[in-house]
């Protein structure tokens, strides 16, 4: 019942609050921490696609977020002495990233579930240590310390300064990822998706292209995740190797998969527990990490599929068509 | 360049030995791979508590240390516990966190994402009961740093000798078991098709707790050796080396026993080789390239068999 | 010996045996006949707890098999000749007996030696081939090899699942021989089939199962006379 009525209207409750929100809040760093909530969700959104649309199991995610980053860093700060328009660079950071996930995607389309998940983790930690030590002989990525005085957004000489105009950025950016998840899922390749998801063989079977799907998936959802990694470039105004750990990998996909694999609210809102729950239990921070692993355990064997499950399209339009104010031209509901 | 080539042997010897105990751990990885078709991330983990558990045993004997600490009895005092401790730990993780979902579906992504799970947790489980800080293994007061051997003209300690020694023993110790003893053929059999061997009355459970207590029990040594080699142990070691076998396994081909040995001792020359003519902090990218290269273009590994259908890996 | 009461098996949602009664006494050959699926395979894996009925008991002996795990049910005294064989082909065809034994184990090595002697006996090939590996045997010794595996453990019941598939003519009258010297020999067995007449040819009795339903039960001779087994199975008019 619940689940129903979250399913339907969970969406509008949720970008109405989260409009208001920063508005009820007692203090600024109370407004960063929504900002991040808000980057997040971009993250898991990104990654949603890829494991939850398309079942592909990357765990090596952040290397996308960590290439957006430092590519608008390239582009926007006094290191490379570039300093282009934010929407510009922003165009750029993502066409980049999108290839990213094409060259990472291409040797994985051939692999089987684990096998895909390692080497996905194999190429976020070459992406972490190529990050940490290009900075010999040529100074590329500024090395352990990264890079810093990288410009904030700023739109006709509009300069975003306060935490939260940089929140309002950012649910912007939310707003239209998830209507675009959203769109994707219904469309052709979304359905594509999930096919490739249930059983591959199968769908290539009944003619899907599953290699153009599969690399679809990884650009998008790389794209995503280094249109959040230029935000968080601009938002931090400086980017480290440490910002992108092996382990945001794994936050990453815990949004997803205690939010409810391909459910696009669910992972916002797994977005939101993984990110406001260390921040409220502070003093237990030292265990923080203790109960993750432990809840990773415990989800898989007692709720795999998450807070809010997703429903298979076919049940989704089952369910819209139920509920459909007016009945066909011909006056018969279609089935 | 000449100086590099000088040092050649002496590198090569040391790839070998860190090779054997690649080949350690991942014999673990590989028999998980054979009975169940997971992969068990935690494993590194395993890896890493037994040589904690090493130095804590080894912490004591220095305490009570009445005589001198001879290595032919200190030795197996500091493996033995780490072996049967880390063995039970394989055996309670499998039956804990992962026969619940492999029994349940068809989905790869419920045992690995657990795997991953139960791999922070022991991580941090062991960092918050044992202290962030490494700690240090004396192996000086066992294997005196002037204790060496002139072969072949190169010069290598005696501890060296001993943990190439110590893995190659275990090694055969288990391929003698794998192919002798009755376990070792109900090991295959579930490997091979476990339906069929539970026809024949083999209790599968019971042979996949055990391959996970050898293979952990394998790990648990390794844990030990590399402490005493490098004498510094903390609480991330398990991570790295864990992948570091994880690629031995597959490159050697996963699921095969040889195959683990061999791919341990090819990924140890060639990180030994790798760090000493290219640069030393891209050690473990060489690792993770062996092991996506291996991935794209040889799944299968060295010695494993072509898989009809390339879709099964 | 063996009695199944109305078992009923499911696949899922499919519901494959719809209620089955049938029973094996004590030193019979008697065998299922049908075509594809109609459950012959699905009562083997009912037998031996490879799958659980949803309901119906399996009695053998006097005692409850179904819901045991088949290590227990195997330890009865039953064993499996599967389809298509399933020899471990990684194994030499030595270890692949010793598998058979592998209920075995708490007997004295004597026993066992004496017994794969025996079996050695009966398929004189596999004793020429005993270090070599299953997976490299064709496809008869293959099916001599899974026989000898199941009799290793000295069952008292021997199922076994479409021994002719994939043999040639030649082969399959061979194999049943064998069968017959093996039932000879003391060992009840019954045998599911698709290949009719060889089956009903040394078999005591018989059933048809159709569809996951018994439609025929009868003596071997009354069934090889009946026009519908003619005709259906025995491609004669």
């Amino acid at each position: 019942m619940i689940g129903e009525w979250l399913n339907r209207y969970g969406l509008f409750v949720l970008l109405a609050g989260a409009v208001v929100a920063p508005l009820l809040a007692p203090n600024d760093y109370v407004v960063g921490v929504l900002a991040r909530i808000c980057l997040y969700s971009l993250l898991a959104l990104g990654l949603n696609i890829v494991v939850g649309f398309a079942g592909l199991l990357d765990i090596g995610y952040v290397a996308f977020f960590g290439i957006g980053s430092y590519a608008y860093a390239f582009l926007a700060s006094p290191h490379f002495g570039l300093h282009l328009p934010f929407v510009l660079a922003m165009v750029i950071v993502t066409l980049a990233s999108a290839t990213s996930g094409i060259l990472i995607g291409a040797p994985t389309l051939r692999l089987r579930g684990d096998y895909l998940a390692i080497v996905t983790l194999g190429f976020g930690e070459i992406t972490y240590i190529s990050l940490v030590n290009l900075d010999r002989p040529i100074n590329i990525t500024g090395g352990p310390s990264g890079l810093i005085s990288i410009d904030p957004p700023s739109f006709f000489g509009y300069v975003i300064e306060r935490n939260i105009e940089y929140y309002y950025l950012f649910l912007l950016t939310l707003g239209a990822v998830v209507l675009g998840s959203v769109r994707l899922r219904d469309s052709k390749v979304g359905w594509a998706w999930q096919a490739i998801r249930e059983d591959e063989l199968a769908a290539e079977a009944m003619g899907v292209n599953t290699t153009v799907a599969k690399l679809q998936a990884f650009a998008i959802g790389a794209s995503i995740a280094g249109f959040a990694g230029g935000l968080l470039a601009s938002w931090q105004r400086s980017v480290f190797p440490d910002n992108f750990l092996f382990q945001e990998s794994i936050n990453i996909l815990a949004m997803v998969i205690l939010g409810g694999m391909g459910n696009v609210l669910g992972v916002i809102l797994g977005a939101i527990v993984v990110v406001a729950l260390p921040e409220i239990f502070r003093d237990l921070a030292l265990y923080r990490l203790l109960a993750f692993g432990a809840m990773l355990m415990v989800l898989m064997i007692f709720r795999p599929q998450g807070l809010l499950p997703a429903r298979p399209a076919a049940e989704r339009e089952i369910a819209e068509e139920s509920t459909a104010p007016t009945a066909q031209p011909n006056g018969a509901p279609k089935t | 360049m000449a100086d590099l080539i000088s040092i050649l042997p002496q590198q090569l010897v040391f790839g070998l030995a860190l090779g054997t105990v690649y080949g350690l751990i991942a014999l673990g990885y590989t028999m998980v791979y054979g009975v169940l078709q997971m992969i068990n991330f935690a494993h590194g983990e395993v890896f890493m508590i037994g040589a904690y558990i090493g130095w804590s045993v080894f912490a004591v004997l220095i305490d009570w240390s009445v005589g001198g600490l001879h290595p032919l009895w200190v030795l197996p005092v500091l493996l033995a516990p780490a072996m049967l401790l880390c063995g039970g730990l394989g055996m309670t993780l499998e039956r804990l966190a992962y026969r619940p979902l492999y029994m349940r579906g068809a989905t790869r992504l419920g045992p690995l994402i657990s795997a991953v799970g139960a791999s922070i947790f022991l991580q941090n489980f062991v960092m918050l009961t044992q202290g962030a800080r490494m700690k240090v293994y004396m192996t000086n007061l066992v294997f005196p740093r002037t204790w060496r051997f002139n072969i072949f003209g190169v010069n290598v300690s005696a501890l060296v000798i001993v943990i190439v020694v110590v893995s190659l023993l275990l090694m055969w110790g288990l391929v003698a078991l794998i192919q002798r003893t009755s376990l070792g053929r109900a090991i295959r059999a579930v490997s091979e098709d476990r339906e069929m061997a539970t026809a024949v009355g083999i209790d599968a459970n019971r042979v996949v707790g055990l391959t996970f207590f050898l293979g952990s029990a394998l790990a648990g040594a390794a844990g030990v050796l590399v402490g005493l080699y490098y004498t510094q142990i903390d609480f991330v070691m398990g991570y790295s080396a864990g992948l570091k076998a994880f690629t031995a396994a597959v490159l050697g081909g996963i699921g095969n026993i040889k195959g683990a040995m061999l791919g341990g001792l090819l990924l140890g020359v060639i990180e030994s080789l790798a760090s000493t003519f290219i640069n030393p902090a891209f050690k473990d990218v060489v690792a993770f390239a062996v092991l996506i290269l291996t991935l794209v273009f040889k799944p299968e590994g060295i010695l494993g068999e072509k898989l009809a259908d390339w879709k099964k890996i | 010996m063996l009695r199944l009461n109305q078992v009923v098996t499911h696949y899922g949602p499919i519901m494959a045996l719809k209620g089955i009664d049938l029973h094996v006494d004590r030193g019979e050959i008697v065998c299922l006949l049908g075509g594809n699926a109609s459950g012959k395979s699905t009562t083997m894996k009912t037998i031996l707890g490879l799958v659980r009925p949803t309901s119906g008991t399996v009695e053998f002996e006097g005692r409850i098999l179904d819901g045991l795990p088949t290590g227990k049910i195997v330890r009865q005294g039953i064993a499996l000749v599967p389809e298509a064989r399933r020899i471990f082909g990684r194994m030499t065809v030595w270890e692949n007996l010793m598998m058979g034994a592998y209920v075995r184990s708490g007997e004295p090595q004597r026993e066992i030696d004496g017994d794969m002697e025996r079996i050695y006996g009966l398929f004189p090939r596999l004793r020429e081939r005993t270090a070599q590996y299953a997976g490299t045997l064709s496809g008869g010794e293959q099916q001599m090899l899974a026989m000898g595996r199941a009799l290793m453990a000295r069952p008292k019941l021997l199922l076994m699942d479409e021994p002719s598939m994939g043999l040639s003519p030649a082969f399959v009258d061979q194999a049943f021989d064998i069968i017959q010297e093996i039932n000879r020999q003391g060992t009840t067995i019954l045998v599911v089939e698709q290949n009719a007449s060889v089956a009903l040819s040394i078999a005591h009795r018989g059933y048809v199962l159709q569809n996951g339903r018994i439609v025929l039960a009868d003596s071997a001779a009354a069934l090889l006379a009946a026009d519908d087994v003619r005709r259906a199975y025995l491609g004669e008019d």
